[in-house]
């Protein structure tokens, strides 16, 4: 075990000391709270709902796929559940997913300040989130969509029955909550970092959120924009993106493609981020090629911006626009494996321990590095003109959401646990659940390749018979993918209430949130406000432990 | 004394800017608006909308500068507004690079259809 | 005793101070931040319509300029738009009077003066523009009806009702912006009434004049794109 040669306080009792958790009590105290850490754990538990609700999409739908002509669901039926489950899991859990929740939590902790810049916008922020939740399951609920998430039009616009437009006005609040969070990062980074807190000496997790809220800022209005105006198409009848009434379908899906390109970006940085952290931490030792991971992070989030065209490379936009978009889409695939480079450099001769955390970046480090590399046959002009529409796609980006962001989100709310609670969760569970989710994973998302590669379309709620078997092996992943993530649902719940107390530093890890802040902290972050005299992650050998340096 | 971290500080030294710099500004801005409108009503071809939109440049830059004290202050604030546009010139290219370079020809749009239906207009057009 | 607590003693807490910021300065800055990264979230939203705008003018000019020269008239729109540099000046004035001391009455009036100004410019294009536009059937989705004249634009006639739908959807967000910004306006009014304000606590004032600005910044913009580019001279 790490901590076993490290010398470490002893655990205060949470119990006998005031933290942001029993600082003040009742349902008021939390709904109208302007503390970062709380808001950080309203999201939690709003993007947990809104998980399953996309969660029990995805469960119909490979239940459905088992047989050729479709098991479960009327073909119609079919169109609304993997729109809804798009929908869902993009822009209300995994948009938020890192930054609303841990981002919240740990930035503060980590630049060293008392909250965040904005914290009255933060809580209101959580309001409009919740705001545009409901307006999705009002759409859900009231007949669902069944445009897929891209709202293509002229189907979305004119043709399309479904609760469209209250699923855009949705949308379209939600990414109001995603700029204020962005904006509230980034003001918050600029200004209220602790004495010594130089940028070079920010944690990777920052520097990741902080391309990420550039993204927020820059991109979102734009889909907000674009779904405005599909609403007002929709509702007046009038033809800005309708070909029989003048309009430009593909105007369309440039703009949509303007934000969506980046939100995928929006989804992965932060769990990049978490990476870095979790890495560092669980090999000792400091990154490898700090600034290059910084910037890259940087370059990441303005190349993600120039890149959009790639979708639309079968869809009648210019070949010139085409080849631009080609060569740029290659661009973007450098700083990412820039990182992955930078990981696994800095894990060559650390001193590695196989805590849950670790496992989920591991696991994180070889999905991302596959799903980055088949985004290469994607990009490429050619080779897309036979992979597009098929389920080559949807295994390349679950790779990324999945087997990226997704581990990586584990991996930092595992890592971050005892910070957030007080409490340690059971570590061989944990290991478990970990390797379960690796498992199930692989299962569902690899046989999506071949099946993609042979030729099957995505979005068909029926299909040849020959890609039966390879359909089945995908739903037995996805149920063993489902258990995996119901467990560590069961034991964190546990945790809260009996899991062992957690020291201040469980992990030994390196930063102001493990160093300079109590476990959990107090609403004002630090007792004593911190100075900083040292670069990030200055690990030093373990006392005694056999290191080669 | 606790010094206030290591964020930038300084550009945002309160700047009170005096009252003939507006009213300077909110005149030539009222001239520019007249140039505008008045350039509508002669032929200058193409040039016509590089003038409007080289003035309605400068009359943002004097809004921006003045009005809203941007000259007075460096750095962040001038990266943010530069990176915005720049962004927004990012999306209007490469859409355009798209739209404009297209090589196939649209249908011939279903407005002469709907235009048959109509009376009084289909008897100007057919 | 903690440095926190050491600090929070030898600042005497100035009007508005928040405590998570450590000085009133940084908490200035903080907001004056905040505020033009959401302008620039404005750019960006009102920039989607301006490059859909641009590309539906690209591809049909004519159609456009019929559409701009044929039911759009100059005078409101130039009106509209001396209107709000004057409503500009005026907020610079109240930002500027709280600033430097001035009775509180002074600066209200200068704030009024600022919302009779947004009222005016909201007042003319309901009532002479979208009005006169609807009683004329050219609002798209309200009855839109095409006019001889323009025929001999042929297969392109349907782009003068994208043309009016830009217009109303532009001028409409931009309208709506209008009116939010009236509301901030009737905020600072209050507070201002109530002494919030002085010398060195105008944050609120500040970063509500830059929004009304920008307000006025998209109108600069917006006035030519639609009303100017009908080739207005004799053909």
């Amino acid at each position: 075990m790490s901590t076993a040669t490290l010398d470490l306080p002893p655990a205060v009792p949470a119990e006998s000391r005031v933290t942001y958790l029993n600082a003040t009590y009742g349902i008021k105290s939390w709904l109208l709270t302007k503390d970062h850490k709380r808001i950080g754990l309203l999201y939690l538990a709003t993007i947990t709902i809104m998980f399953m609700f996309g969660g029990l999409a995805a469960f119909f739908m490979r239940l459905h796929l088992i047989e050729p002509q479709g098991a479960l669901v009327e073909p119609e039926t079919y169109n609304k559940l993997f729109t809804i489950h798009g929908i869902i899991m993009v822009f209300f859990f995994l948009v938020p997913s890192i930054p609303a929740t841990l981002g919240n939590f740990c930035i503060p902790l980590m630049i060293g300040a008392r909250d965040v810049a904005f914290p009255k916008l933060n809580l209101l922020s959580w309001y409009v989130f919740v705001t545009g939740c409901l307006l999705a399951l009002v759409a859900i609920f009231s007949g669902g969509v069944d445009t897929g998430w891209t709202f293509y039009t002229p189907y979305s616009s004119t043709y399309s029955h479904t609760a469209v437009t209250w699923m855009a006005m949705g949308i379209f609040i939600a990414g109001f909550s995603s700029i204020l969070t962005g904006l509230n990062f980034v003001v918050t980074i600029h200004k209220m970092r602790a004495p010594g807190m130089t940028w070079f000496r920010l944690p990777l997790f920052i520097w990741a959120m902080y391309a990420t809220s550039i993204i927020f800022i820059l991109g979102t209005p734009v889909i907000a924009i674009t779904l405005f105006l599909l609403a007002l198409e929709r509702t007046l009848h009038v033809g800005i993106f309708d070909p029989a009434l003048g309009g430009d379908p593909l105007l369309f899906q440039h703009m949509f493609w303007f934000y969506s390109h980046p939100a995928v970006y929006i989804m992965i940085l932060p769990g990049m981020g978490v990476v870095s952290e979790l890495i560092t931490a669980f090999s000792r030792k400091k990154i490898f090629g700090y600034s290059f991971v910084a910037f890259s992070s940087i370059a990441i989030a303005v190349i993600s911006f120039i890149v959009w065209g790639h979708h639309m490379f079968v869809t009648g936009q210019s070949i010139y626009a085409g080849l631009i978009f080609s060569v740029l889409s290659f661009l973007v695939a450098i700083p990412s494996a820039v990182k992955v480079f930078n990981w696994t450099a800095t894990l060559y001769k650390g001193s590695i321990s196989y805590d849950a955390p670790m496992l989920y970046a591991l696991g994180f480090i070889g999905l991302f590095t596959m799903g980055g590399l088949t985004g290469l046959f994607l990009a490429s002009l050619a080779t897309d003109v036979h992979l597009n529409g098929t389920y080559f796609v949807v295994a390349h980006f679950h790779y990324i959401m999945v087997g990226g962001a997704v581990m990586a989100y584990l991996g930092g709310i595992h890592f971050w646990w005892p910070k957030i609670t007080g409490r340690m969760y059971p570590d061989l569970w944990a290991r478990i659940a970990a390797a379960l989710i690796f498992l199930g994973f692989n299962l569902t998302f690899f046989p999506q390749f071949v099946m993609g590669y042979m030729g099957m379309p995505r979005r068909y709620a029926v299909y040849p018979a020959e890609f039966q078997v390879l359909n089945v092996l995908s739903s037995a992943g996805a149920s063993i993918l489902a258990v995996g993530y119901a467990i560590p649902l069961i034991y964190l719940f546990w945790s809260m209430r009996y899991g062992p107390i957690a020291p201040q530093n469980p992990w030994g890890a390196k930063g102001l949130e493990w160093e300079a802040a109590p476990t959990p902290p107090p609403t004002e972050n630090f007792d004593v406000m911190p100075v900083v005299t040292e670069d990030a992650y200055n690990y030093q050998p373990l006392k005694g432990a056999h290191h080669s340096v | 004394m606790h010094e206030h971290g290591t964020q930038e500080h300084g550009q945002h030294s309160e700047v009170i800017v005096p009252v003939r710099v507006y009213v300077l500004t909110f005149i030539a801005l009222l001239v520019l608006t007249a140039a505008t409108t008045g350039v509508a009503y002669i032929d200058l071809g193409v040039f016509n909308t590089v003038v409007a939109l080289a003035i309605a440049v400068i009359k943002m830059l004097l809004v921006i500068l003045f009005f809203m004290h941007v000259k007075y202050h460096k750095g962040l604030t001038r990266i943010a507004i530069i990176c915005a546009f720049f962004w927004l010139g990012i999306m209007m290219t490469l859409t355009l690079s798209d739209e404009l370079t297209r090589t196939w020809e649209m249908n011939p749009s279903p407005w002469s259809v709907i235009v048959a239906h109509i009376p009084h207009l289909a008897r100007l057009l057919f | 005793m903690s440095d926190a607590a050491l600090s929070h003693e030898a600042h005497a807490h100035p009007p508005g101070f928040a405590h998570q910021f450590e000085t009133i300065e940084q908490q200035r800055e903080a907001g004056q931040l905040g505020m033009w990264l959401f302008l620039m979230t404005e750019i960006l939203f009102f920039g989607g319509m301006f490059t859909a705008y641009t590309v539906y003018r690209s591809l049909h000019l004519p159609a456009f300029e019929a559409g701009s020269r044929d039911i759009l008239e100059v005078q409101f729109g130039a009106t509209n738009t001396a209107v709000l540099i004057c409503s500009s000046l005026t907020m610079a004035m109240a930002i500027h009077s709280a600033h430097t001391g001035k009775k509180k009455g002074v600066t209200m009036m200068w704030l009024i003066l600022t919302m009779i100004l947004g009222l005016t410019f909201l007042g003319i294009k309901l009532r002479f523009e979208w009005y006169e536009d609807y009683i004329h059937h050219v609002v798209p989705g309200f009855g839109f009806q095409y006019r001889p004249e323009w025929a001999s634009l042929g297969s392109q006639m349907g782009q003068v009702q994208m043309f009016m739908c830009f217009y109303f959807f532009m001028t409409g967000l931009h309208a709506l912006h209008m009116v939010v910004g009236i509301g901030i306006l009737t905020v600072l009014l209050i507070m201002t009434a109530r002494n919030k304000f002085s010398p060195d606590y105008v944050a609120p004032l500040e970063i509500s004049g830059l929004y009304w600005h920008f307000v006025d910044i998209v109108w600069i913009f917006l006035f030519p794109l639609l009303y100017l580019i009908g080739g207005r001279y004799p053909h």
